[in-house]
């Protein structure tokens, strides 16, 4: 008896042969638990040595494996051939550059975190020897959601502004920042305000919230962005009535 | 030399390619119509200003039937946008908390709908007795 088959389609795409990128199908043996990326990598393992992707865990926690998954923004690992009884169709994640089939260019993306100085910056210079700062529970969960990001580039490929404007900070960085200026231990807002405010700033966003609903670890991006509007017009307001040259301010 | 080579995929009719891009598209042209109302209720303002005769041919234009159609049309809009407002509003405000734990989205969006739907009735009642009971 032959075992039951099911269809991956994958947008194929070598930069030394195609002009443009390609639809191929493959068949792989279906069963109930195998997941998109189980699939992908029989087809590089069993079927076609040629096929690019990245992946790493295994259990959404890497960010390695987002991808489009019948046109969704998707973790492949945490994706299962039994939801899609018709067949799958994978691709590179949306609006990001393909760098080859499933691999997309993260270099913009690995850029934009840089500059949201994804660190803390401490309110007062502590020596060593005066021990650790503290934090209460209460203090860690206003910014632990935030904290969840895996930059896995889903909230990219789901939101159109960055589509658009591939210079768009985008929801994931902005996160990231939101969840260090939320941060008791963190001194850092003044610094980042420069970056909210700029063009490639949280205006861009026109709260499509498209991000927050395809975010695997249940962060809430859009929420973050948004919020930071807020803040940009408080400080555009309230900057006139700071001492002048204070950080931050309008010079 | 680098063999790189990377592929921009084009953006043209991106609002089609997902439902949920769809309703917001749907969302976003529905202010449109907030809009129409606006203009609409300029222009009532402005007849008010030119005296009795503008301000009567006003509203004897809008009991017709083609403005009221066009009313209607701009009602249901409305409410369609307002429904959708808040339903993304919970994304947009600032964590709320009530009683050490933090208010659900769905409460947000439900508090924020029935606010505007009590708000509604009142304006309605309140024109409805200035109108009739006030006028005896």
């Amino acid at each position: 008896m032959s075992a039951a088959m099911a269809k991956v389609s994958v947008l194929r795409y070598r930069p030394e042969q195609d002009a443009v990128p390609v639809w191929q199908d493959y068949q792989v043996p279906y069963s109930d638990d195998m997941s998109v990326l189980t699939a992908l990598n029989y087809i590089k393992d069993d079927l076609d040595g040629t096929l690019s992707l990245r992946w790493s865990c295994r259990q959404a926690i890497c960010g390695s494996c987002g991808m489009m998954v019948n046109g969704k923004p998707a973790l492949a690992c945490k994706t299962f051939l039994r939801d899609y009884p018709e067949g799958i169709r994978v691709e590179a994640l949306a609006h990001f550059p393909i760098e080859r089939d499933l691999v997309v260019v993260m270099d913009g993306f690995m850029d934009k975190l840089q500059k949201v100085k994804p660190y803390i910056i401490p309110k007062q210079a502590r020596a060593l020897d005066e021990g650790e700062y503290l934090q209460t529970p209460e203090e860690m969960d206003l910014y632990a959601q935030f904290a969840g990001c895996i930059n896995c580039g889903l909230c990219y490929a789901a939101c159109p502004q960055v589509g658009l404007n591939p210079d768009f900070i985008g929801p994931g960085a902005i996160a990231l920042l939101h969840r260090y200026n939320l941060d008791s231990r963190d001194g850092g807002s003044a610094e980042r305000m420069a970056l909210i405010n700029s063009e490639l700033g949280v205006f861009n966003c026109t709260a499509v919230g498209y991000c927050s609903e395809v975010c695997p670890k249940m962060v809430d991006p859009a929420n973050a962005v948004n919020v930071n509007k807020v803040a940009s017009a408080r400080d555009y307001f309230f900057r006139f009535m700071r001492p002048a040259g204070e950080k931050g301010a309008c010079r | 030399m680098s063999a790189r080579k990377p592929y921009i995929r084009p953006m043209a009719g991106w609002w089609k390619r997902d439902p949920f891009f769809v309703e917001y598209m749907v969302h976003e042209g529905t202010a449109f119509f907030v809009w129409l109302y606006a203009l609409e209720l300029l222009a009532g303002v402005l007849c008010l200003a030119q005296g009795e005769a503008a301000w009567e041919a006003y509203r004897a234009l809008l009991g017709s039937v083609p403005l009221l159609l066009a009313n209607s049309v701009i009602l249901a809009m409305m409410a369609y946008h307002g429904y959708t407002w808040f339903k993304i509003m919970p994304r947009t405000l600032p964590p709320m908390k009530l009683g050490g734990r933090r208010v659900a989205g769905a409460t947000i969006t439900a508090l924020g709908l029935g606010a505007a739907l009590v708000a509604s009735v009142l304006l309605f009642g309140i024109v409805w007795m200035l109108t009739s009971g006030g006028a005896q």
